[in-house]
């Protein structure tokens, strides 16, 4: 106890009305004196953060709070008292201590400070009226604040050519850098990738990369968002505006089903940025490239801006039988046909895939629609390449920070990097600092396979025999229960079939029943599209079952269990549906097996595409119906743990577009039914009386961080103590506007659609009228446990349509699975989904379609037939192909030899869904010249 | 007597042509100081280097028993020689390694079974093409005869010893630089704390960074034992240091001289030394302990070469090298020439040093070559006070290591003892020395 | 096709088994790539990062750091021409002026023939014999300026082969015994637990 604490204690007793109190220690603190002041810190906190949190804010630039200090900028530097009396220390790297003594502004260290930015001054061009960074720049800002005024600096300064590109999306302007190293250190310490370095030595170093080896285009923005001066900029912004021109809005990004933390910035109406934003439980202020860049994709030309409708036969050259419309031709001619269906074959004849790229709110209207007033249940948000909705009723889930801080995390996905790229980066950063163990099951190698303790490949229909290999080491990290150990569950390759996922899980619980589960999912909002009630059998509010829990909510609802997207597209290739709706969804693209889509839609008599692109599947369409994309609506998402959020729009959609809940709600109002919503703030308040865990809206919970971190609606994962940080260098943008007199809005409502945070007290969401007892009891991760032998004997996907072909069965018992090979098939397909391959808004995008990964086949020397061998060696500098050849179809694609992929496999990056057949346990194919 | 009758210590094979040669070595007494350690418990071989007091030799004059005796428990503990001597005007390690390997060898093996090192790296500055030769060639020789490797000479313990060959960059002097460049890295120093590699040193395990001179007395000691390298000298001062003489002296060179009885005029006038200065015109200025230190005038030539002595003067002994300047040198060349060093050093990762270097050296050649003005004179001061804040020896620090402090050190000596000169080169517009 | 040569490499291999981590074979292998091509050329950076398990930028990023790795070509012999402090005050500007108009070239610049690339360089430790140079790495003191033409003519007409290595040869004596180093397998015990003290 130190003598600050022994005073606390006896001081206890005494009642001290109205006198300032000794600081009292809570533990884990320490009492620091900050410029005179007793202040209290937290152990082992640095100098810098202690002291902003007692409002003294210290210059800085080369310290972000997500990352290693390094001290090496030195404008932090305050006086410290220490045994030699009071020397200059950086506040960034040394950490408070007991009775500290610390000053921030006497004449030393402000000489100090003030020298420190006249030396970053020195070789830095000063041409801020053309830089991108200026007007947000933390060096100018902070030359203005603590800088000496004036630069006595009359030399030459240090010149270098014109920008470098780091890679296709940043440019590097080495005048401008003042060797902070924050982008070098990101690129090491959380990408993982040390793609550039400083070269040279002195005040020549700059930053480089070798020129054949550039920065991957998949964390690469952030460096420009965390660049301090204009060094680092992003082609796709460059020179476009001046950022007193933006405004800007707090949001979640919805390009994958992680959601992280953004603040989307738009000029003249235009959305011209997108920026992390640090939220503590998602990204901790980190984007991928994707989900920063993707938002050109909302001004291509070939986006479809108003409703189209089918004149004439379908089939023959294009589209040009689909031809503009108006709203109310197009719905009347979707409410006959719906209604002709109902009427001939009945609720069974209709079928809705996709969803999650809607809000929560939109979904909910859809859902209410195809459910309560169709009368179907056969609605799918996921596209064959998911979980099975069933499945993740039944799971015991885990949060994000319950992943990274586990006695082991098991990987039983795809590979991170490529399918959540920032849960790859959280992942990593916790196998580093070893706040969690790693261990991997996986079909390849993958990004995360050098971080983990152990790591089992197995080949494809043997991931459930596969568990033996790493139960030991499991076992030995968690104990036999299985407490303590998250499993990241999802599919390792889109040509892994949900029966082998399954018996995967099956023998998981087997073995570690109180194991948790973080589903990797990787679609937008699908989570909240399912926790709307996108899925066969599931009520909103992710509840199984059907009566039971329709009955709370609505008059009506479906008396059959619907089909999943597969049986749907199995149904509907055999003529059973009558009207199948794509919500934003494109099977033909999207789809595992492309074969089974394309006869799907082809013997459809009736196709309603809501989208805003022509894809494979929508060009099919009989009506086509104009959507907004992302930030040009509001809403809420819940990401892959359970989190709610919040979407703000940022920008206006065409004018000719409307929102998806108010389609559905006009279809039903055709078929006679009101669902009951004027705007999203009306289905969200619906929800709220009836989704459990979202009642917590109404906790007065309300505050302004609070969507900032989110609120766990589902899944059994625990909230903690949260800090996010957010200073003017972690996030230059933001910090730099508000000085200019912009300030952020959380969520505003904008126009008709979102809500606002302070609205939760506006007039507009008047939620007393809703009750909150459905939810009250079955709180939310009470689902586990489940038994999964029940789901097993579930009939309800062995659908029609095309049987399985190779020896592909499940053993009655369930849950173990027997695979034979196929004689003329020796080789089993891996088909591995990258981050920039495929998807509609990719291609529309033109900073990110450049990046489309090549597509490629992998596959180990030991597995090449001799025929084929003779073509690859003779091809020398020419990269050479092969074709793959499945009992479905054949591509044909430049292939690399690499002894990491177990023998037995061929891995396929890119599009392999012609060689897909989701009816099979396993995709043989054979490696043909 | 200006030079004492004290033995030589590290140097007293250097007459011979051959000394580099293991059978020179060995006809000189050569390893017997390690087998006599070998006998010894490894706690009593470091307690016979603490009782001779010998400090190192790198520059910082540390204790050389107190540092290993600094060192955290841990199963792997590595030992380092510094042989980067990059320290402009110092060359008595360059003298070392050439001349006599095998007695570093001698002396590295000895520390290594002291600390119970796991292996010895021996880091030579990459410009000592000779050097890496020699101590790679008395290295074969050495596994060959036994005295490296596996149960040397005899007994259980075993040690391997790499020469690892610098690449130029001066700042790898600095200790943990050095470590940082042994990694295969750049050599950025490495922000304190923590503060000794005795802590957390080569891949983060307890390292012992010695200077190669340091580990040159080792065998001597050994063999006739702590008290008597003790008995040599003053006070903290024991034993024998090489000073390296430079400039505008008639017999530049190295000198092995007892500590703190010798006076800097005996090192620069004395016939066999330094031998006065060139062309008999007079002293103007001399540096006492390598380009970091501040100077001094011919005021303070009767100053004994003492470690304590000229650090309460305000300068340092720092790596041992004297350099002279004469009535024919000017001071704002010298300056400048020191600055521009410094500049080209630096590391680049502490802003005051590397940008601050050559900002200052910007400046002082214009003053040189009369294009400067008065005031900037003073703006230099203040330039090196926001490197060094109060220009005051010694230095604080800004930076992460000294070499940034460093630079204010001869700039504030032109300025405070020749401000009349450089007025001159204001006034004239030109060096007056041209 | 590799682009460091076989030998370099086995030698390069030998080098990573003398240290507990490879990484620390970095700079010398770098100077065997240099002895091999005098330069460092991108095609080695490359197969040196393999060797020691880093990126291309991490390689380039730590040579470049180093005054005696190359990063562009230069001439077979790099003259090294101290003018710091103690040669300066023994005429090393006025050296290095007559050796820029002998060679016709400016410090930093390599004849068109690629035979010199001329230097100024910081202390080389060698300041009893100023002013002195280096020739790749070889040292030659008290240089008048006609001996410095002398030593220019000897090196062009090859007469100091012996003395004076092409450019980036560091040493010309092998680790040849010892452990591990030479069949190059087992690296180092990373652990050595204080082991048995004597008495
Ligand atoms: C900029 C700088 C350069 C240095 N250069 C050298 C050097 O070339 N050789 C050396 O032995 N020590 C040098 N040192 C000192 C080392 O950091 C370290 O103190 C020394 O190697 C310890 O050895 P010793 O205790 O035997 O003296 C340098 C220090 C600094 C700050
Ligand atoms: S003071 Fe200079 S040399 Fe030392 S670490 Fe800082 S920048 Fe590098
Ligand atoms: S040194 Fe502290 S912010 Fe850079």
């Amino acid at each position: 106890m130190t003598d600050l604490e022994k005073k606390v204690v006896q001081d206890d007793g005494e009642v001290n009305d109205g006198e300032v109190q000794e600081i009292e220690l809570k533990e884990g603190e320490v009492r620091i004196v900050l410029n005179g002041q007793p202040t209290v810190a937290r152990k082992g906190e640095k100098i810098i953060s202690a002291a902003e949190r007692a409002g003294v804010f210290i210059p800085r630039f080369c310290y972000h709070p997500r990352m290693k200090p390094v001290g090496v900028c030195r404008t932090c530097l305050v006086e410290v008292t220490g045994p030699r009396g009071a020397t200059l220390q950086p506040a960034c790297y040394v950490d408070v201590a007991d009775d500290m003594e610390i000053t921030t502004d006497s004449v030393k260290a402000k000489k100090a400070q003030e020298g420190v930015l006249e030396f970053l001054l020195v070789n830095h061009p000063l041409d801020c009226p053309v830089c991108d960074k200026g007007g947000e720049c933390p060096l100018q800002d902070q030359a203005y604040s603590y800088g000496p005024g004036e630069t006595r600096f009359i030399e030459e300064k240090r010149h270098w050519a014109k920008p470098i590109k780091l890679n296709e999306l940043v440019l590097l302007d080495r005048e401008r850098c003042i060797q902070c190293s924050r982008c070098i250190r990101f690129a090491d310490e959380v990408a993982g990738e040390a793609a550039i370095d400083f070269v040279s030595r002195g005040d020549s170093i700059e930053v480089a990369t070798v020129s054949a080896h550039p920065m991957s285009p998949y964390f690469s923005g952030n460096i420009v968002q965390i660049c301090p001066v204009g060094a680092l900029t992003a082609a796709p912004f460059r020179f476009t505006s001046r950022p007193w021109d933006a405004e800007q809005v707090e949001s979640s990004c919805v390009h994958c089903a992680l959601q992280c933390r953004v603040s989307v910035q738009s000029q003249a109406g235009k959305l011209s940025r997108v920026l992390g934003v640090d939220s503590d439980t998602v990204n901790h202020g980190w984007l991928c490239d994707k989900g920063r860049f993707l938002h050109d994709a909302i001004y291509s030309d070939e986006r479809i801006c108003e409703p189209l409708i089918r004149k004439g036969s379908k089939g023959g050259v294009a589209n040009d039988n689909l031809v503009p419309s108006t709203w109310s031709e197009t719905l009347s001619d979707v409410v006959d046909h719906i209604s002709a269906a109902l009427k001939d074959k009945g609720p069974q004849s209709i079928a809705l895939i996709g969803g999650a790229n809607m809000v929560v709110e939109d979904a909910y209207a859809w859902v209410k629609l195809a459910k309560s007033v169709m009368l179907t249940d056969s609605v799918d948000a996921q596209m064959g390449d998911g979980l099975d909705a069933d499945l993740l009723l039944n799971l015991n889930r885990a949060t994000i920070d319950d992943a990274c801080h586990a006695d082991c995390t098991l990987l039983a996905c795809g590979d991170l990097r490529e399918e959540l790229p920032v849960l790859f980066l959280r992942i990593r950063e916790a196998a580093l600092s070893g706040s969690a163990k790693l261990v991997e099951l996986a079909q390849e190698p993958t990004s995360l396979t050098k971080y983990a303790v152990a790591s089992a490949i197995y080949a494809p229909g043997e991931a459930a025999s596969s568990l033996q290999s790493i139960e030991g080491q499991v076992t030995q990290l968690v104990g036999s229960t299985g407490e303590g150990l998250v499993i990241l569950l999802g599919k390792a390759s889109l040509s892994q079939s949900s029966e082998e996922i399954r018996s995967t899980i099956a023998a998981m619980m087997a073995r570690w029943p109180n194991a948790k589960y973080l589903p990797i999912l990787r679609r937008g909002n699908v989570m909240g599209a399912i926790e709307a009630g996108m899925a066969p059998g599931v009520a909103p509010g992710m509840l199984p079952g059907m009566e039971s829990n329709y009955e709370k909510i609505w008059e009506a609802w479906p008396s059959q269990v619907g089909r999943d997207a597969r049986s749907i597209l199995e149904a509907a290739s055999n003529g059973e549906i009558n009207v199948l709706f794509l919500l934003g969804s494109d099977p033909i693209g999207d789809f595992p097996d492309s074969r089974l889509a394309h006869a799907a839609l082809e013997n459809t008599p009736y196709v309603v595409a809501l989208d805003a692109f022509m894809t494979d599947s929508s060009s099919q369409a009989d009506v086509f119906l104009p959507v907004a994309l992302p930030y040009e609506k509001g809403g809420s998402v819940v990401n892959i743990e359970g989190r709610l959020t919040d979407v703000a729009p940022k920008v206006v959609p065409p004018a000719l577009v409307w929102p998806e809940w108010a389609i559905a709600s006009e279809i039903a109002s055709q078929l006679g039914r009101d669902l009951g919503f004027d705007d999203r703030d009306d289905i969200l308040h619906e929800m709220v009386g009836l989704l459990p865990g979202w009642e917590q809206l109404l906790d007065g919970q309300e505050k302004n961080a609070y969507f900032r971190d989110g609120l766990l609606v589902h899944g059994g994962g625990t909230s903690g103590d949260h800090q996010n940080y957010m200073d003017p260098i972690a996030f230059p943008g933001i910090a730099s506007i508000d000085q200019q007199g912009a300030p952020m809005l959380t969520g505003l409502v904008q126009d008709g659609g979102g809500y606002a945070i302070e609205g939760y007290k506006t007039d507009s969401y008047r939620i007393e009228s809703y009750g909150t007892e459905s939810g009250k009891d079955r709180g939310s991760g009470d689902h586990g446990g489940h038994d999964l032998q029940e789901v097993e004997g579930d009939e309800k996907h062995k659908g029609a349509g095309n049987a399985a072909t190779a020896g592909n069965r499940q053993d009655e018992t369930g849950g173990t699975l027997y695979v034979e090979q196929d004689k003329e098939f020796p080789l089993r397909l891996v088909a591995k989904r990258e981050l920039y391959y495929g998807g509609t808004l990719i291609g529309a995008s033109s900073s990110l379609a450049p990046l489309r990964s090549s597509q490629r086949i992998f596959v180990n020397n030991t597995d090449i037939p001799a025929e084929v061998a003779g073509t690859i060696d003779n091809s020398t500098e020419e990269s050479p192909t092969v074709t793959v050849v499945s009992r479905s179809g054949r591509i044909r694609l430049p292939v690399e030899i690499s002894s990491d992929i177990p023998s037995g496999c061929v891995v396929v990056h890119g599009d392999a869904s012609s060689l897909i057949n989701i009816a099979d346990m396993v995709n043989f194919v054979r490696l043909e010249k | 007597m200006t030079v004492t009758e004290a033995p030589k210590i590290v140097t007293s094979r250097i007459e011979f042509d051959d000394s580099n040669t293991i059978e020179r070595f060995l006809a000189t007494g050569g390893y017997d100081g390690l087998r006599k350690a070998l006998s010894m418990t490894p706690e009593e071989v470091a307690s016979e280097v603490n009782a001779a007091s010998l400090l190192g030799r790198g520059g910082a004059g540390f204790p050389a028993g107190r540092k290993w005796s600094m060192l955290r428990k841990a199963d792997t503990t590595y030992l380092v020689v510094n042989g980067d001597e990059s320290e402009p005007a110092t060359f008595k390690d360059h003298l070392l390694l050439e001349r006599d390997p095998h007695q570093l060898i001698e002396g590295v093996v000895i520390a290594a079974y002291a600390i119970q090192a796991a292996q010895v790296f021996i880091f030579i500055r990459g410009e000592m093409a000779l050097g890496i030769e020699r101590v790679t060639q008395a290295l074969n020789e050495a596994y060959e005869y036994g005295a490296v490797g596996h149960n040397i000479l005899g007994s259980s313990f075993s040690v391997d010893v790499v020469v690892h060959p610098g690449a130029g960059a001066y700042i790898c002097g600095e200790e943990t630089a050095l470590l940082e460049s042994l990694e295969g890295k750049r050599g950025f120093p490495r922000i304190k704390p923590p503060y000794f590699p005795a802590a957390v040193g080569l891949y983060g395990e307890p390292t012992v960074v010695n200077n190669v001179e340091t580990m040159s007395n080792l065998p001597w000691i050994i063999k006739n034992g702590g008290a008597a390298f003790a008995a040599l000298g003053v006070g903290s001062s024991t034993g024998t240091r090489l000073f390296a003489l430079s400039g505008r002296v008639n017999n530049p060179g190295v000198f092995e001289l007892e500590m703190a009885k010798t006076t800097f005029r005996d090192l620069i006038f004395d016939k066999s030394l330094g031998n006065g200065i060139k062309d008999g015109k007079a002293l103007k200025a001399f540096i006492p302990g390598g380009v970091s230190a501040p100077w001094f005038g011919p005021d303070q030539v009767d100053m004994h070469l003492d470690q304590d002595e000229v650090g309460k003067a305000g300068s340092m002994l720092g790596s041992g090298s004297v350099i002279v300047m004469d009535e024919t040198t000017c001071v704002l060349r010298t300056a400048w020439r020191i600055t521009r060093f410094f500049w080209r050093e630096s590391c680049g990762q502490c802003t005051p040093c590397r940008e601050g270097g050559g900002w200052l050296e910007k400046v002082l050649w214009r003053l040189e070559n009369g294009e400067g003005r008065e005031e900037e004179i003073d703006m230099l001061m203040d330039v090196c006070d926001n490197l060094a804040p109060g220009v005051s020896w010694p230095p604080q620090q800004t930076t992460i290591c000294v070499l940034g402090s460093s630079i204010p050190s001869s700039i504030a000596s032109a300025i405070r003892m020749f401000r009349d000169e450089l007025l001159i080169h204001v006034k004239e517009g030109r060096c007056p020395f041209d | 096709m590799p682009h460091l040569s076989e030998d370099v490499i086995s030698r390069a291999r030998a080098l990573v088994a003398l240290y507990p981590k490879p990484r620390s074979a970095l700079i010398p292998i770098c100077h065997l790539a240099q002895e091999q091509d005098g330069w460092l050329r991108p095609e080695a950076i490359e197969e040196i990062a393999d060797i020691v398990g880093v990126t291309p930028a991490e390689v380039l990023g730590t040579a470049s750091f180093y005054d005696l790795l190359h990063t562009e070509p230069v001439g077979k012999y790099v003259i090294s021409l101290c003018t710091n402090v103690a040669c300066m005050l023994s005429g090393a500007y006025e050296l290095l002026e007559h050796s820029e108009k002998t060679l016709k070239i400016r410090a930093g610049g390599t004849t068109s023939d690629g035979m010199f690339t001329l230097e100024e360089a910081e202390c080389i430790a060698d300041c009893n014999n100023a002013p002195c140079i280096q020739v790749n790495g070889r040292y030659f003191g008290k240089l008048s300026k006609s001996d410095f033409d002398k030593l220019v003519e000897d090196l062009r007409n090859g007469n100091l082969d012996d003395v004076v290595p092409p450019h980036g040869t560091l040493c010309r004596i092998r680790r040849a015994v010892g452990l591990e180093a030479v069949n190059g397998t087992a690296a180092r015990p990373a652990q050595r637990s204080r082991r048995g003290r004597k008495k």
